[in-house]
């Protein structure tokens, strides 16, 4: 069925019983041309742009648990392309592109939107170092970087603490098309889009090893039985080094808890996404009211989809001194995702030695941005076997060759910040 | 989380610094050659259970430790001293 408002009308006057289930259960088949692990964001998009831009329609998505229970159903939803280095730059501002006409392609309501994205700044050399990214910005082509000074900050986020001993604030780098989403109806969205095209999407189903034969993948072996596949996709960031290591693989990846926050529902306050770098902080205000906020890792490899109290503590203080309005607000949940840390904080979108084998993860804290450009890229690289032009930099051999993508400059570490 | 310091006794774990698995402690030889630095450097097991983990007492008696912890319960099950375990003790 396609959505439009006169479907709603109807359905409206008609005691809403014609809605349908939104995407079928099948069984899996015994062999499908294309496999993808994992249904998240990144498998349903992949699965979607596979059928959607290469004919390619056998396809399966094998989930573990259900459609979207993963980190796209556990992040703070924001998608911006703000990114500075070569390799990412390109890749994030493919990405938005794609956002910006998901609705549309996918005929379903994500609820992006483009609120602006600003990145504070507190001295001097970090206002000349906001001025060279939005310069890369725009050289990229995303002209809606514009760099503003204190008086033009205060002008729209007056109630931010302007005059904070340690980090006072000089300005910020904004990104007017940067923004929010509805992060489960960005996988419902694809998950409908690639059911609708003839992919099976294979719920309760896990992936217990491969069948590799003189290296060549041909077929996963799952708790619902063996399927054999042409090609098998990995999308399984958090659990990548599980899945990698039952094909023999191993990965400069390191898992990590990420928790996350939202207070009760209030008011329209905050129009924007703040990003306090300097002390860890970012917030946004949800359609429902809710101030979502977020801040560093736990900085300790975790599976515990929790995290501890002392970074509860360290984010509310943070968000405390920028801006102490908040601070009678009740903070409603805390949750923690599990962050597939690469060793240079730079996804891994690549091939393998294994033939039809193909890797997607090392996402970081910024999959959720990534969404359609990942799935984009990574079923443009298993169609055709090359790189998609906006992602020809996350080869998985740049480790060893030296050419990482080192955003924040600290070194082969996956404990970031 | 509460890190039992083999120096210092039962500390808050801010006290401490993660650093990483606890293979650093063994560096490959400088001719090693580059496969084994960038697995040294780069490559990780990542286990989904237990892993020996090195933290530095930084607020504390600064020493570096091994710290053998479930990663799905964050559970410690022993600190050793790395100096011990590098020297093939404890």
């Amino acid at each position: 069925m396609r959505y439009s408002a006169w479907e709603v009308f109807k359905n409206g006057l008609t005691g809403n019983k014609g809605w349908k289930p939104v995407w079928r259960n099948p069984e899996p088949k015994t062999h499908y041309d294309a496999i993808i692990i994992g249904g998240g964001g990144h498998g349903l998009s992949t699965a979607y742009y596979l059928a959607k831009n290469h004919g390619i329609t056998n396809v399966a998505v094998l989930e573990r648990g259900y459609l979207g229970g993963g980190n796209v159903g556990r992040n703070t939803t924001i998608v911006r392309a703000n990114y500075m280095l070569n390799g990412n730059s390109q890749f994030y501002s493919h990405s938005l592109k794609l956002w910006e006409g998901m609705e549309q392609d996918l005929n379903y309501n994500t609820m992006l939107s483009q609120r602006g994205c600003i990145m504070l700044a507190h001295s001097d050399g970090q206002m000349d170092a906001m001025a060279r990214r939005g310069n890369m910005m725009h050289m990229q082509g995303d002209t809606d970087a514009e760099l503003m000074g204190r008086d033009a900050v205060k002008n729209l986020l007056p109630y931010l603490n302007f005059d904070n001993p340690r980090f006072p604030i000089y300005g910020g780098l904004m990104h007017w098309r940067g923004g929010t989403a509805r992060h489960d109806a960005v996988a419902w969205g694809y998950a409908r889009a690639a059911d609708m095209r003839g992919v099976d999407l294979i719920q309760n189903c896990e992936v217990k090893g491969f069948r590799i034969e003189h290296g060549k993948v041909l077929g996963v072996e799952t708790s619902r039985g063996y399927i054999g596949a042409g090609k098998v996709g990995m999308t399984v960031a958090g659990r990548s080094s599980q899945v990698g290591e039952m094909a023999g693989l191993r990965l400069p990846i390191e898992s990590h808890v990420l928790q996350a926050f939202v207070t009760e529902g209030l008011k329209p306050v905050i129009d924007n996404v703040i990003s306090f770098g300097m002390g860890h902080f970012y917030i946004s205000q949800s359609d429902k009211g809710g101030l979502v906020f977020g801040g560093d890792l736990d900085m300790y490899n975790s599976y515990a989809q929790r995290g501890n109290l002392p970074m509860v503590e360290h984010v509310a203080e943070a968000g405390m001194a920028l801006m102490p309005m908040i601070g009678k607000a009740k903070m409603l949940r805390s949750w923690g995702g599990i962050m597939d840390m690469s060793m240079d904080g730079t996804p891994i979108i690549d091939k393998t030695d294994i033939e039809g084998f193909f890797i997607n993860c090392g996402w970081c804290y910024g999959g959720f941005k990534a969404v359609p450009g990942s799935g984009d890229v990574f079923a443009h690289l298993m169609a055709t076997g090359n790189y998609h032009k906006a992602a020809d930099m996350f080869q998985l051999r740049r480790f060893e060759t030296g050419h990482m993508i080192d955003e924040t400059g600290n070194g082969a570490t996956p404990n970031l910040h | 989380m509460r890190i039992n310091c083999p120096l210092c006794g039962s500390r808050d774990s801010r006290e401490f610094h993660y650093r990483g698995s606890a293979k650093l402690l063994h560096r490959p030889d400088g001719d090693a050659g580059d496969a084994a630095f960038h697995d040294y450097v780069y490559l990780r097991e990542n286990p989904a259970g237990v892993n020996d983990d090195l933290w530095f007492h930084e607020n504390g008696c600064r020493s570096w430790l091994v710290v053998a912890r479930n990663v799905t319960t964050h559970e410690i099950l022993s600190v050793k001293l790395a100096a011990d375990v590098k020297r093939g003790g404890a």
